[in-house]
């Protein structure tokens, strides 16, 4: 290889360099505008609340699934606990969420009564409202922060960045790779779903975090005008982490992350801080997939252990493959694609397929259509749904011969 | 005429033997039908030495209040109630001897204390009964329900005891009742010490009665209390607040007065908007509250507060105490170095049944693993319907008793069957999507967690939500009972030897056979193998088929002892996973180790924290995360060029 010219080493502004930055940015302001000015809350009223709130929980996956590309499409890491970053950031603004609506209600109710109450009087009773579908009657110490906003909002990236950091070091120093790390993070997700499954984790067990789409404090905006807000909230962050992320992945930062995926050896042995780089893409897209967590739950309302299970992790990889890895649009479109399918399938929207001796109902058959979809897009289609846009014609490069053989290498696009 | 009478029941008494039991009863009818508890025994004296076939069975009767004596003649029949009368039935025989209506009968119904006097009659019948069951339920009788005055029937019929177990029942039962009951403190010891070496379930209970005790609390302590311990406020054993709990329940102490009744006291004393001097809507923290309190205390006759100083004063210048219930200290000595002795064995019995459950619970793990670690080991590729395979083998186990009723041979026919299955539907996978991603494992990973799901969604439909049973026949039920605390189910020790079968015959297959030789040859270099004429891809696709098919197998092994249901593959896939990867990949021996430490290891967890099996699991997670750490590539690593991949 030689070496390349100055120029080319000469660093521009991402979005100069990468044109598909812009379109996808394009499209999620189109998208974001063209939603509210259809929806109930701030325009004419033909997309319902509920499904602007679906939408935008569908941008803070496609943030998580982008994130998700990045560590396994660009870096070769195959997480799967990326949804337990998620799941941690719900939780973690949940107990806020949680702690300052039980406040308020129970200030309420409270304040029928001929003595003002004190704050350990008012502190027993939240925590008896929150606690009591476990039998506890005061806040474990898990929710120390809980009745401050700044404090949580903090550990929405403190925990799972911290979880991760740690559980990466861990791995990476060790040079778990492949498979072998696919299997440890899959079982970090399934002790943490575990642990979150029991009345003493402190986190409600089973009953998980509820009533978390009412924010304190907007009482006044109504569920219409606050599924709009989450909506240009959740494609804010969307868009701030995919500028992120195409900053992260381009250059010669990028340029290492993606030679780490193709050969990690031989990275090591040009002199490249394998474990540093590969532990900074692990944790920072950790906490970018809590913050999209973080921005999910309140529009779902609920969050529970099941929302941690490991199978969750494996679904989100299943939407970056499907959507194509390697490529930030490919994760968001895949993850944008299969969720709302799912979503359509399983609420009964599609109609039944009568086949005279037996009908095929989706919401039995949807999981069996989606696991061989799977298959067939990783078997014929590896490129992923992204790969379509290969098919857009470009100006031919002037070099020419050889590029390489490896198609998961971006050769080509660097030479 | 007096005279007369008198004269002939002193001949049918003495003629007793010889008589029929209604005669014995018409001896003197009125300690039959008017009986009390202390004229009682006589009768039953009688009775029982009559040695009349049919006493037992009267007294029951008689206990049961189900004799009644007919009023024209005062004979005393079995009465069963028959709509407002009573069918009667001879006492000797049973025979029926005739209906009576309500008013021509009496019915009989001794008191508490009577029917216990006949029970404890009964049971000395009982326990010498020829039925050997009769006898069982006799001692399970006074097992339940102890009490002093079943010693004596005990001990004699001791020694006409000809069964060695229920024999050796009896002397347990007589050295129990002994030790809790016997009035001679130096035979008392004696029996307690004898319980010392019995780690039965009873003998323990017995101790522990004796040893109960109550928390107490005075100025001092009494000389002539049996002291267990005395307890010190504010530790572990004794809170502070239960300490002072104590105190104001014995009068020690004024009770403190809750920041609830304060609340409450303050809510009540509002007038104007004020208390006292106080707004009302000042009183929003604990101190303003207190202040506002002790201000209209004394006025008012409210009790004062008891301030912490005073509670740390009066905890302090009291002794708490637990005192034993039994008085005699040697007594209560002897009882805990006995219960002291017999403890540490049960430990010793409960460490033993632990190792049981773990390598049960390994065996398991072996089972679901094993066909796992082959393929792994073999062409590098995670399966996760591993998962579901076992599931198809669990089905199929279900669908053939459906079809054949006979447990033991659908059994029989459910494993081969089972094999079959899942070893077509491995290959059937192999070559349809795990071929063509040769070299990518990560998306072999996740092209078969598409299948998994697939497949798991078609057993759904299929099969329904709702788990379905696996029955094991007859002969596996029921468990070998070492003793009270030693005991295994005998369908796990089936599923040990069933593991110990596939542990020996992948060893013979992988070292002994043709094919053996050429799947190790594949891993240790797959493009050396096929240069030396083995085809890799047959290879591959054998012991891909070879590992679904023992996951098959597992399946039917862990639906006989789990419920079978579409998720149940899903539950024992990442356990599998870790087995593999804590034990080395490709290595029998490795899965083997990995399988044995991840039981034993959840085994021990949950022993220190029982009632949490998700906390078990959970630290066991993290003890395998941490434990890659230092043996990054398992127990059992492999060595030299295989390694590397």
């Amino acid at each position: 290889m030689t070496i390349a010219p100055a120029a080319a080493l000469r660093p521009r502004f991402v979005l100069a360099g990468n044109p598909s930055v812009l379109w996808a940015l394009l499209v999620l302001a189109i998208f974001t505008l063209g939603v509210s000015f259809l929806s109930e809350g701030m325009g004419v009223g033909l997309i319902s609340t509920s499904f602007v709130k679906t939408l935008g929980k569908t941008l803070c996956l496609c943030l998580a699934a982008v994130a998700m590309d990045v560590v396994w499409g660009y870096c070769g890491i195959l997480s799967l606990g990326h949804m337990a970053f998620f799941g941690l950031g719900g939780y973690a603004i949940g107990q806020w969420l949680m702690t300052a609506r039980t406040t308020e209600i129970v200030a309420q109710s409270l304040a029928g009564q001929p003595l003002p109450p004190t704050p350990r009087e008012l502190e027993q009773a939240v925590a008896t409202q929150i606690f009591g579908v476990v039998g506890a009657d005061e806040f474990p110490w898990i929710w120390a922060f809980s009745d401050s906003l700044g404090l949580q909002l903090l550990m929405v990236v403190l925990v799972p960045g911290l979880l991760a950091g740690l559980f990466g070091w861990l791995a990476f120093r060790s040079r778990v790779t492949g498979v072998y790390l696919s299997i440890l993070t899959q079982g970090m997700t399934l002790a943490l779903s575990l642990w979150l499954f029991q009345n003493d984790s402190g986190l409600r067990g089973n009953n998980g975090l509820s009533g978390l789409q009412n924010i304190p404090g907007l009482d006044g905006w109504g569920q219409a005008t606050l599924s709009v807000a989450f909506l240009w909230g959740s494609a804010l962050a969307l868009a701030l982490g995919y500028v992120l992320f195409a900053w992260l992945t381009s250059g010669r930062r990028g340029s290492v992350i993606r030679a780490i995926r193709d050969d990690e050896a031989r990275v090591r042995f040009l002199g490249y801080g394998v474990e540093g780089t590969k532990l900074l893409v692990f944790t920072l897209t950790a906490m970018v997939t809590a913050i999209a967590g973080a921005l999910y739950y309140p529009q779902a309302g609920i969050i529970n252990p099941g929302e941690v299970a490991p199978l969750a992790s494996v679904y989100l990889a299943v939407w970056v493959a499907i959507g194509g890895r390697g490529r930030l649009y490919g994760a968001a479109l895949g993850a944008a694609l299969v969720s709302l399918l799912s979503s359509w399938f399983t609420s009964g929207g599609v109609p039944d397929v009568p086949l005279g001796f037996a009908t095929i109902r989706w919401t039995d058959w949807w999981t069996v259509l989606l696991g061989l979809g799977f298959v067939a897009v990783t078997l014929l289609a590896p490129k992923g749904l992204g790969g379509l846009f290969d098919l857009v014609p470009r100006r031919p490069s002037r070099r020419q011969g050889d590029w390489g053989p490896d198609d998961g290498a971006w050769r080509r696009e660097e030479g | 005429m007096r005279l007369l009478l008198v004269l002939l029941v002193t001949l049918w008494a003495s003629a007793a033997s010889a008589q029929s039991l209604q005669d014995l009863l018409q001896a003197d009818p009125e300690a039959i039908s008017d009986p009390s508890r202390r004229t009682v025994g006589e009768v039953l004296g009688r009775l029982v030495d009559s040695g009349l076939p049919e006493v037992p069975a009267f007294l029951q009767h008689w206990q049961a209040k189900e004799v009644v004596q007919r009023r024209s003649d005062g004979l005393f029949f079995v009465g069963e109630p028959d709509g407002d009368g009573h069918i009667l039935h001879d006492v000797s025989n049973g025979a029926e001897a005739g209906r009576a209506g309500p008013r021509e009968v009496e019915e009989l119904k001794p008191n508490a204390g009577v029917r216990g006097v006949i029970g404890s009659a009964l049971i000395r019948f009982q326990l010498s009964d020829p039925d050997p069951a009769r006898r069982q339920a006799a001692l399970d009788a006074i097992a339940n329900d102890p009490a002093a005055d079943q010693i004596e029937p005990l001990r004699a019929s001791l020694t006409d005891e000809s069964d060695p177990a229920i024999l050796v029942r009896k002397e347990r039962l007589a050295d129990l009742l002994a030790a809790r009951f016997g009035s001679d403190p130096a035979a008392r010891i004696a029996a307690i010490e004898d319980l010392g070496s019995d780690i039965a379930v009873e003998a323990r209970a017995v101790l522990n009665q004796i040893l109960a005790s109550t928390s107490r609390v005075a100025d001092t302590i009494p000389e002539e209390a049996n002291v267990a311990r005395t307890l010190a406020p504010g530790s572990a054993d004794l809170p502070r607040e239960a300490a002072y709990v104590m105190l104001v329940e014995a009068g020690l102490a004024p009770p403190r007065v809750t920041e609830a009744e304060i609340r409450d006291a303050l809510s009540a004393a509002i007038a104007d908007g004020r208390v006292g001097d106080a707004p009302a809507a000042t009183l929003g923290t604990d101190e303003a509250r207190h202040a506002a309190y002790d201000a209209m205390a004394a006025a008012r006759g409210l009790p004062p507060r008891v301030t912490e100083a005073e509670v740390d004063a009066a905890l302090a210048s009291h002794a708490f105490w637990q005192d034993y219930e039994e008085t005699d200290p040697a007594v209560t000595a002897a009882a805990e170095r006995a219960l002291g002795t017999a403890e540490s064995r049960v430990r010793l019995y409960q460490t033993a049944d632990i190792v049981l459950d773990a390598v049960s619970l390994a065996s398991i793990y072996f089972l679901a693993a094993i066909g796992l670690a082959i393929t792994f080991g073999v062409m590098g590729v995670i399966n996760m319907a591993h998962g579901e395979f076992i599931m198809m083998g669990a089905y199929t186990g279900y669908v053939v008793q459906t079809l054949v009723p006979d447990y033991t041979l659908s059994l029989v026919l459910a494993l081969p069957l089972a094999f079959a299955v899942t070893f077509a539907a491995g290959v059937a996978m192999e070559r349809l999507v795990i071929r063509h991603l040769a070299h990518r494992p990560l998306e072999t990973l996740l092209a078969t967690f598409g299948i998994s799901i697939a497949l798991q969604q078609i057993a759904k439909n299929i099969f329904g939500t709702q788990a379905r049973p696996l029955t094991s026949p007859g002969w596996l039920d029921g468990a070998w009972i070492v003793n009270d605390v030693l005991g295994i189910a005998y369908i796990r020790i089936a599923i040990f030897v069933l593991a110990l079968l596939f542990l020996a015959l992948i060893l013979v297959v992988l070292r002994r056979t043709r094919l053996g030789l050429e799947v190790r040859a594949v891993t240790q270099n797959p493009g050396m193998a096929a240069s030396m004429g083995i085809d890799p891809d047959r290879i591959a696709m054998l012991t891909f088929g070879l590992g679904s098919g023992i996951a098959g197998i597992a399946g039917v092994a862990i639906g006989l002892y789990a419920k079978v249901t579409s998720e149940m593959g899903s539950d024992y896939i990442v356990q599998s996973f870790m087995t593999v990867v804590v034990g080395g990949v490709g290595n029998v021996w490795g899965t083997l180790a990995g399988a044995a430490l991840i039981g034993v290891l959840q085994k021990w967890i949950e022993w220190f924290n029982p009632s949490n099996t998700l906390a078990a699991q959970t630290y066991m997670i993290l003890f395998i995360i941490a434990f890659i750490q230092f043996r990054p590539r398992g127990i059992v690593a492999m060595k030299g060029r295989a390694a590397g991949a």
